[in-house]
């Protein structure tokens, strides 16, 4: 029985062992299977996962192209310096790490405060910057501790530099750090690849406008990383191409000549050379140090720009639009000649005063300037001749004549950010106005427009470019700022556009009376004074601009605060035979143009046509010793 | 001399247990040697240990071990609760227990001592296992698993788990309890959720979907599933693995390093690895049903199986179709414990295969 039992519990043993095999067995083929299934089925999608784990590129970023004036002195460049950089991610206590750094690295509150910024909107894994610009020293000290401070390294990176500082500061604009608007640019242009390891893009300026032929081309490095991204080895390196860089049509030594003549006063000047509509100075006062924004502004000078009162961040060359004042009226006598509303030899008597339904608009000159025919209106620049003139003309024709010069419509320059102004018209005021009171035009506000007050609102570089085809007798050019594009890999120049875009069907004899009465404004009339003596022909017309309307009372400059005064204008070309360069000059608030602007237009026209340079205003060193004998 | 020394050296050393033990022992230098390099010395030195260890237990006979299962299983439960009460905490779990001179990990024990004492209870009550036998068997087997998993340790509690439920197994537990055990346990097992800790939820999840959290915690499994996957069928070759070089796959010498040796010598080298473990327990199981006694039996059978399970849960997990939980993959993971465990068991099978005829004749 029991032995029964024995052998019937072994039977039972053993049948158990063969489930238990069968168990193993099956176990094991489904192991089989499963790397089956991922050795041989799914090879390939491992095999490319392995290789994307193990490979990875590194993008080397281009050395951005170098911004050149029209005679080849660097505006903007490149320097290799070292920085610090931390990469939060591998850094438990980032307090306590940039503590002991600043045991043997000079860190300042600025530098922290910064990186703090950086943070905040940095990816995780990225290293950034702590401190920019290391000494040999600080580099020497750091290397030799390094092993205590995982996460932190030291890279050469290259930066931007401006060597000329202000100058020209707001054709340049700067650089700053690549931010979500910046993103989706780049996106846009299909660059996304292209800037991966990029850290910069422009943000103003021909930096910002040509940032993509400034970038370059970014370089790989396909490297073999272990799991915790560190590069082991190098397997191949595509390198990367230079940006290409820009030559400008601008002059530095004219634009530093424009610059200093405004002195601490604000404004705006913009020359075009006429025949080509490259800008030879864009000048907008106050002015600011590129520089500042190259590794990440501090946030006090970010503040102190911002909060100016001058506001010296606004380009005020293309996105401040100004009365034009009397600098209108050449435009205006044009307008005349070209509708047949006025002969040059029409004179009319200009009692001072000119009266329209009820209102009485005032000359400047009490008592009037006697018989006016159109050369003297420009000459002396007499209002009532153009107060007359409005309403022969009409607000519609004035409108559209303008527009062909390219007042109140973007001028296509090579820098973002430009504003259209006004270019006042029956359409325009019932676009802008809601109420049908106030859409409708009346004729009395003609006659304001006619002296270019009212509504007239134009940026100088709508006035310049007005001035150059003037000047080009009708032909008009895009005005830009970037003579040719030299592309690093061929060395090819692409020039900008040196054909004209439009000649504008006006007759040569219209042209030739307003530039002679225009030259007579400098021999004989409100320009004589600061053109006293110039050795070349020089065009010209003063222009004051009402800030605030004073219906018609009589107002003295010298009593009114600073920012209520009038703006000064000035438009200019020379030499009158062959236009060389037209420009337009504004100080805000400067008073009479003939007394502050036309003396700033008399400086730059002095330099580039003579050469010469301005009394008081001494030549840099550089040039000190080039002249010296 | 030396050739008596030698006699009796091997005279109780099974020759195929012996063969393929230490087939794969050489390839665990090998993949070490990948894996590893620096801690080729040290295995080594546990690998002697463990050879010694397996001697000896060879030695032991399978009577002795009868009368060591009660004090060594209480002994062990003991251990158990005093690291419950008193031990040491290292990465979230009361494993070790300090003793002063020593750290030991009592739940290791038990690897060995659950299905001895199992073993040593059935073949008490040969003569009449009925209910109340398996009943009491279940709870000699419950109060040390629940106290492993409770420290938590999900791996080793499984092994000690599986040891005492094979036991039970080849005791004859009825199909029908069997299967109406695994029933409840599937119906138990959304309220069992509860009880687990988070990392081993979040383990079971990982599994459910390694990709949700590729930096995280999926990060081990869509790693050694790549490792496996590009070895191919021939692999990248011997210290040519892109995953395991780079240090891509994690505790690459420990738990995970199969997939190193699947990474570099492919599938080929997978099948030879399936063969040699399929071969070993071919010959545990057989070396069971011709032992001598229940116990020996039971005890044969229970390891033999014990050793199935390290492996497959080890494979399983490696190659992404179980959870990851804290299991070597015998005889080839680095690390002295569990190398001396599986050869105390191998040691044993040999005893049990030496003594097959003692009572039998």
């Amino acid at each position: 029985m029991e032995l029964s039992s024995t052998q019937e519990s072994l039977e039972r043993f053993r049948r158990r062992l063969m489930v238990a095999g069968g168990f193993v067995l099956v176990a094991f083929l489904i192991l089989a299977a499963r790397f089956f299934w991922l050795q041989v089925l799914q090879y390939e999608h491992f095999r490319t996962r392995a290789e994307d784990n193990r490979i990875s590129l590194l993008p080397i970023p281009p050395t951005r192209g170098l911004i050149l004036d029209r005679h080849g002195e660097v505006l903007a460049h490149n320097y290799s310096a070292y920085t610090l950089e931390i990469t939060p991610s591998q850094v438990d206590d980032l307090e306590g790490t940039i503590d002991r750094l600043s045991e043997f690295i000079t860190i300042e509150a600025r530098d922290r405060r910064r990186f703090r910024r950086l943070m905040e909107d940095a990816k995780r894994f990225e290293s950034l910057p702590l401190k920019t610009r290391l000494s040999d020293e600080e580099v020497a000290k750091f290397i030799a501790r390094r092993y205590r401070f995982p996460g932190v390294e030291i890279k050469a990176r290259l930066f931007r530099q401006y060597p000329k500082g202000e100058l020209a500061s707001h054709a340049l604009g700067y650089l700053g750090r690549i931010a979500e608007r910046d993103l989706a640019r780049i996106e846009e242009a299909n660059q996304s690849a292209n800037y991966r390891g990029a850290e910069h893009f422009g943000k103003a300026g021909l930096e910002q406008s040509y940032e993509f032929e400034l970038h370059g081309v970014a370089g790989y490095e396909k490297v073999e990383v272990d799991a915790g991204g560190r590069a082991v080895r190098v397997l191949s390196r595509t390198p990367p191409i230079a940006g290409n860089n820009l030559t400008l049509t601008l002059d530095a030594k004219l634009q530093e000549i424009a610059e200093r003549a405004f002195g601490d006063r604000r404004g705006a000047l913009v020359a075009i050379e006429p025949d080509t509509g490259g800008i030879l100075a864009l000048v907008s006062k106050p002015t600011f140090d590129p520089n500042l924004f190259v590794d990440g502004i501090g946030a006090a000078d970010w503040q102190a720009l911002n909060e100016s009162p001058d506001k010296p961040l606004v380009n005020r060359a293309l996105t401040g639009a100004y009365p034009p004042g009397s600098t209108f009226k050449p435009f205006m006598a044009l307008a005349a000649l070209h509708y047949g509303k006025r002969r040059p030899e029409q004179a009319i008597l200009d009692p001072g005063y000119f009266v329209f339904g009820n209102h009485v608009f005032r000359d400047d000159k009490k008592g009037g300037h006697g018989l006016v025919d159109m050369y003297k209106s420009i000459v002396v620049s007499c209002d009532t001749y153009y107060y007359v003139l409005a309403n022969d003309l009409g607000i519609d024709n004035i409108a559209s004549f303008m527009s062909m010069f390219g007042f109140g419509a973007k001028t296509g320059v090579d820098i973002e950010g430009e504003v259209e102004g006004v270019l006042p018209s029956q359409a325009w005021k019932k676009k802008r106005f809601r109420k049908p009171e106030q859409q409708k035009w009346y004729a009395g506000e003609t006659v304001s427009i006619a002296i270019g007050q009212g509504y007239n609102a134009y940026t100088p570089m709508q006035l310049a470019l007005a001035t150059a085809t003037l000047a080009n007798d009708g032909v008009m050019f895009r005005p830009h700022l970037v003579r040719y594009v030299t592309d690093t890999r061929t060395g090819e120049r692409r020039y900008i556009e040196p054909n004209p875009i439009k000649k504008l069907p006006i007759k040569q004899e219209h042209l030739d009376v307003i530039k002679r009465a225009m030259v007579g404004v400098n021999k004989e009339g409100t320009g004589a004074r600061a053109f006293a003596g110039a050795p070349y022909t020089v065009a010209g017309k003063t222009g004051t601009a009402q800030v605030f309307s004073y219906k018609g009372a009589e107002h003295k400059t010298e009593t009114m605060s600073a920012h209520l005064r009038d703006h000064a204008l000035y438009i200019a070309f020379a030499p009158v035979e062959k236009p060389k360069i037209a420009l337009a000059v504004l100080v805000e608030n400067g008073g009479f143009g003939a007394q502050a602007a036309a003396p700033i237009a008399r400086q730059v026209l002095d330099y580039y046509l003579l050469g010469k340079w301005p009394s008081g205003a001494a030549p840099t060193d550089e040039d000190a010793e080039e002249s010296s004998p | 001399m030396i050739r008596r020394f030698f006699h009796w050296l091997i005279a109780p050393i099974d020759a195929s247990l012996f063969a393929l033990t230490l087939i794969l022992l050489i390839l665990s230098v090998i993949a070490q040697a990948s894996a590893a390099p620096h801690m080729l010395v040290a295995q080594f030195s546990n690998i002697a240990v463990a050879l010694v260890v397996m001697r000896i237990a060879a030695q032991l006979p399978p009577q002795r071990l009868m009368e060591w299962a009660l004090p060594i299983y209480l002994v062990g439960v003991l251990l158990l609760v005093a690291v419950a009460l008193f031990g040491d905490v290292s990465k979230g779990a009361r494993r070790w227990l300090n003793l002063g001179f020593m750290r030991v990990q009592p739940s290791e024990l038990m690897k060995i001592a659950m299905p001895m004492m199992l073993a040593w209870y059935f073949q008490k009550h040969e003569a009449l296992l009925g209910f109340k036998q398996f009943l009491i068997a279940a709870l000699l087997l419950a109060v040390p698993v629940a106290l492993i998993a409770k420290q938590p340790d999900l791996g080793t509690a499984i092994l000690v788990f599986a040891a005492g439920f094979f036991v039970l197994f080849f005791a004859g537990l009825p199909w029908k309890v069997i299967i109406g055990s695994l029933l409840a346990a599937a119906f138990i097992a959304p309220f069992a959720w509860h009880w687990l800790h988070d990392y081993q939820r979040n383990r079971i999840l990982t599994l459910l979907d390694p990709e949700k959290d590729p930096l995280g915690k999926g990060f081990h499994i869509i790693q050694s599933t790549i490792a496996i996957g590009s070895g191919g069928v021939l692999g990248k070759g011997w210290r040519e693995g892109t995953q395991a070089q780079l240090e891509f796959i994690p505790e690459r010498h420990t738990d995970f390093i199969f997939a190193v040796w699947s990474e570099e010598f492919g599938l080929l080298g997978n099948l030879v690895l399936l063969v040699l473990f399929a071969l070993l327990i071919a010959r545990g199981l057989a070396i069971a049903s011709g032992a001598a006694n229940l116990f020996s039996r039971l005890l044969a059978g229970s390891l033999t199986l014990v050793l199935f399970t390290y492996a497959f849960v080890n494979m399983g997990m490696v190659s992404g179709i179980l959870p990851v939980v804290g299991v070597p993959l015998p005889f080839i993971s680095y690390g002295g414990t569990a190398l001396v465990t599986l050869c105390l068991a191998v040691g044993i099978l040999m005893s049990i295969q030496k003594n097959r005829m003692l009572v039998q004749k």
